[in-house]
């Protein structure tokens, strides 16, 4: 298998590397979307995640990769019986799971079907897990979502928000754990997605190609060096990654305990109605993805310039679209922003 | 070897080199693209490439039918069948590992197959379907695409060939054997790669002219360092000279260009610093860090190698159009019927394994009659229930529910022209805001002087729409005729991609530029007639919003030749031609 190019060593694209970071300091902010041309290292960030975050510990045999430590009532079925039966949860370390949903995935595949061979083989009505079991506390990566058939995009987005995956079909009834970060990437000159799609995910970032010369040059050199000796590189990079890994670690520990001062939340409120977005997940986005840098920051409670800074990110895909107006999303945010905390 | 490359890379040239470079490190370049007007052209190539490959090199071909199990390894259904127990079946891409993968009609792929292609260019291996297909395998390929689209309206998906480093348009055929490089070279070059080196100064250079020439991709940049050192080793040299970044501006960059530089851009600047005499013999042995001079020199010596493989048409083209050549518009690879989604409308005969949706109740239905006839597999007796043999196989015949295609063709001729180009772009844009919930889209046509253009080929996407629409220039004749034609053209694409079409026209159709540019109004008129029975034959919706300030008898003539709706809405704008064409359209069965 391929070494992955490391999160770290990708040049610039702030926005987006943060934005990632976030969900592994805290899954519950929803997945990312990310927006862009090609070649802008988005497929790069995703593939280097694994690296991100620190392994997980995963029952033995589980096909959903249970954690051990979680209450009864969020372990799959299997899990469960044995510990009816009496037996202890054997656990082992895996690393986090980052699965590919392809285009062109069927609904069968995505959330698993009848295992066709043993039905026929042995007449066996047995559950064959799909890619929603394999994501099961990882993440998703939806390569050219913006392509991928709404319907699809759909049952993705409700399994995120429920943590479940409900399968009644062909005669099975299966439900089980699906907890994941769905990360979503697409050219948006190729196709949109649909508002009330877009405003189910997280966090948005639009990443370009920077046309800062140094930039793209040390980009280049940098994938040159990758390109030549990936093993070395890797090495090179290793000591930044863990750094970012044990950073991810810490910010964990602290994130549920973070306190957020009244005055923050009346700010998002009032931030989510200067700009008109309906509905509570922008004002639950922002709080989440503000804490989340909070504590990745290593702050002591979440402040207004936190809110400042992942304003953009989290509410910019939920802005009621005037297609006649020239107006990016973006600058009404940040506009938005400055009229109520300043410059 | 002791070629000189000639500066600007003949034909020929290029072809042989970009063979050698993918024979040197397959994997390593991503692979090709191959555009050639037939064929046996690109054969030949590939053959050459063949010839240079490391021997025992897997090549194979790979159909864009393919079924997933067979691409990415799976459950091998027919002897699991016959053994009673799993049997798993490598993927293709897992048997070529370390090797060269062909694709035919490239252009005719399908996204889920480009984004399986894409994947494992990616990750270098492929995950098989199911429990019982075995571990993820590894599989390091390149892929050579082969075009055989009109780069217009067909072309290989952009995500594909962002990863592919070679773009290659072949004109006439090469013959199979190669004369530059000969295998032992290439041998050679494959030992040293890994030691050549390029300065920074050069690795700055390629960066600069790849985004004077608009090619925003780093993936593009990068290949083309990859191949200057690639070229380089061929050349037995343990650094990247001048005459390796000419090689690779003329092979990746060139064909990529998205615009030419921009005058008032350092680089493009005609005159340059007093060149050195002849850089190109000068340059090459030392790696001494060359003056601004040298450097400047560098970027004319590769915009001049550029100029033979820049796409054609890039001097007229607006780069917005050319940078927007990525998306699946253009690609018929979807079938809309007989999918593998939406709601059934039956079942059929057919192998699952081809992405088709197994019915097992018809397919246990149509094993049934046959089970005592069916003798029992040795060693199994009793173990198997139902005896099922791959004929009894039912899959479910899906439909998806068609979208609408709206083509506007909008008359910019004569004075009204502004106003109206205005309200048609308000228009569509109004009807693209609300194309989400449906798989609608919209494209647009403009007439004026002595043809009409298509200015937005059906998509469904805001933001190239917006870019298309965002300026044109009003006045002239009224080509009517040749604006019907290109209509039919869309709407005869629309309908490949299962799509119904509404075909909306605002005009006053006063005709007077006839189907060859030349004036005149009677025949203009005469054209006109015939072009709208030829649409009028493709059937489908067609509305003719006449635009003249009193219904004129003319408009309601054409309607009728057209089997169009009329309605005369001599005020125009954006809501009133929504409103029409909202009324005018199919609904969807989403």
């Amino acid at each position: 298998m391929r070494i992955p190019f490391p999160f770290s060593a990708i040049v610039g694209q702030d926005e987006m590397k943060r934005a990632i970071l976030l969900t592994a300091v805290d899954p519950t902010i929803g997945g990312v979307l990310i927006l862009g041309h090609r070649g802008t290292a988005k497929s790069t960030a995703v593939r280097a995640l694994p690296a991100l975050l620190p392994p997980m510990s995963v029952v033995d045999g589980c096909r959903y990769g249970c954690d051990p430590k979680s209450p009864t009532s969020r372990l799959c079925a299997d899990c469960q019986a044995h510990l009816h039966a009496g037996e202890k949860l054997r656990a082992h370390k895996a690393p986090v799971p980052v699965v590919d949903l392809p285009l062109g995935a069927t609904e069968d595949r995505v959330v698993g079907a009848l295992d066709l061979e043993r039905a026929l083989t042995r007449g066996e009505k047995a559950y064959e897990p799909g890619l929603l079991a394999r994501a099961n506390r990882g993440y998703l990566y939806v390569d050219e979502i913006n392509l991928l058939e709404d319907h699809l995009v759909d049952l993705l987005l409700d399994v995120a928000a429920t943590g479940e995956n409900v399968v009644e079909r062909e005669g099975i009834s299966v439900r089980h754990p699906a907890r994941f970060v769905l990360v979503g990437s697409g050219n948006p000159e190729e196709g949109d997605l649909r508002p009330q799609l877009l405003d189910r995910f997280g966090l948005s970032v639009e990443v370009t190609t920077t046309t800062d010369l140094d930039q793209r040059v040390e980009v280049i050199k940098r994938r040159d060096a990758y390109d030549r000796d990936p093993e070395g590189f890797a090495a090179q990079w290793a000591e930044a990654d863990a750094e970012a890994r044990r950073h991810v670690e810490r910010a964990r520990k602290r994130v549920d305990t973070l306190p957020v001062p009244d005055a923050v939340l009346r700010m998002a409120a009032q931030l989510c109605a200067a700009v008109g977005t309906d509905g509570v997940r922008g004002e639950l986005a922002l709080l989440r993805g503000a804490r989340a840098l909070a504590a990745y920051d290593g702050a002591r409670q979440v402040t207004a310039q936190h809110l400042r800074v992942i304003a953009p990110s989290a509410l910019r895909h939920r802005l009621r679209r005037n297609v006649l107006d020239e107006v990016g999303s973006t600058t009404r945010v940040t506009r938005a922003v400055t009229d109520l905390l300043g410059d | 070897m002791e070629e000189t490359v000639a500066s600007p890379l003949d034909a020929r040239t290029q072809t042989e080199l970009a063979a050698a470079l993918l024979a040197i490190d397959p994997v390593g370049f991503g692979g090709a693209v191959v555009r050639a007007p037939r064929g046996d052209i690109a054969e030949s190539w590939l053959t050459m490439v063949r010839s240079l490959l490391v021997e025992g090199t897997p090549v194979a071909r790979l159909p864009i039918s393919i079924p997933d199990d067979r691409l990415l390894g799976g459950l091998d259904l027919a002897m699991t069948l016959a053994t009673g127990r799993p049997v798993a079946e490598r993927g293709l891409l897992a048997r070529t590992d370390g090797g060269v993968l062909v694709l035919p009609c490239a252009e005719r792929a399908s996204d889920a197959l480009i984004a399986r292609l894409t994947s494992v260019l990616d990750t270098h291996r492929t995950a098989p379907r199911g429990p019982f297909a075995g571990e993820p395998a590894p599989a390091r390929v390149a892929i050579i695409a082969l075009d055989e689209g009109d780069g217009v309206d067909e072309h290989t998906a952009a995500a594909l060939t962002d990863r592919l480093a070679f773009h290659l348009t072949l004109s006439t055929g090469i013959g199979t054997e190669g004369v530059l490089f000969t295998d032992a070279d290439v041998r050679a070059a494959r030992a040293r790669l890994p030691q050549v080196t390029i300065s920074d100064p050069r690795i700055t250079t390629l960066t600069t002219v790849a985004l004077a020439f608009g090619i925003d991709s780093l993936r593009a940049v990068s290949f083309a360092v990859r191949v200057a050192r690639g070229a380089a080793a061929l050349d037995g040299r343990n650094t990247v000279s001048n005459d390796d970044c000419q090689v690779a501006a003329a092979l990746v960059l060139g064909p990529r260009a998205t615009r030419l530089p921009a005058s008032g851009d350092a680089t493009a600047e005609p005159e340059p610093p007093p060149p050195p005499a002849n850089p190109t013999d000068a340059e090459s042995e030392r790696d001494e860090l060359p003056s601004p001079e040298e450097l400047q020199a560098l970027e004319d010596l590769m915009i001049q190698a550029m100029q033979a493989t820049l796409p054609i048409g890039l001097t007229i083209e607006a780069p917005s159009q050319r940078s927007r050549s990525g998306g699946s518009s253009g690609r018929s690879g979807d079938d809309r019927a007989g999918g593998i989604r939406g709601r059934q409308v039956g079942t059929r005969r057919g192998d699952p394994r081809g992405g088709g949706r197994l019915d097992l109740l018809e397919t246990l239905r149509a094993a049934a009659p046959w089970q005592r006839l069916r003798p029992p597999i040795a060693g199994q007796e009793g173990r198997v229930l139902v005896r099922v043999r791959p004929d009894d196989f039912r899959i479910r015949r899906l439909v998806e529910p068609a979208g609408t295609t709206a083509i506007f063709v909008v008359d910019a001729s004569g004075s009204a022209a502004l106003h109206r180009m205005a309200e048609a772009k308000g228009a569509v844009e109004l009807l693209l805001a609300e194309a989400y919930s449906r798989r609608d889209e919209v494209g647009l046509i403009a007439f004026r002087g002595s043809a009409a253009e298509v200015l937005l080929p059906p998509t469904r996407a805001i933001a190239a729409a917006k870019r298309a629409l965002a300026a044109l220039p009003g006045g002239g004749g009224t080509p009517l005729a040749s604006a019907i034609d290109r209509a039919r053209e869309l709407v005869g694409q629309a309908r490949r991609t299962g799509n119904d079409t509404v075909v909306v026209f605002l005009t006053d159709a006063r005709a007077n530029i006839a189907r060859d540019g030349s004036p005149g109004r009677p025949q203009a008129e005469a054209d006109a007639v015939a072009s709208a029975h030829a649409l009028r034959g493709l059937g489908g919706t067609t509305v003719l919003i006449d635009t003249s300030p009193r219904p004129s008898e003319t408009a309601q003539r054409m309607a009728e030749a057209m089997g169009a709706r009329y309605i005369a809405l001599p005020r125009t704008d954006a809501q009133g031609i929504h409103a029409a064409v909202a009324a005018a359209m199919p609904r969807a069965t989403t």
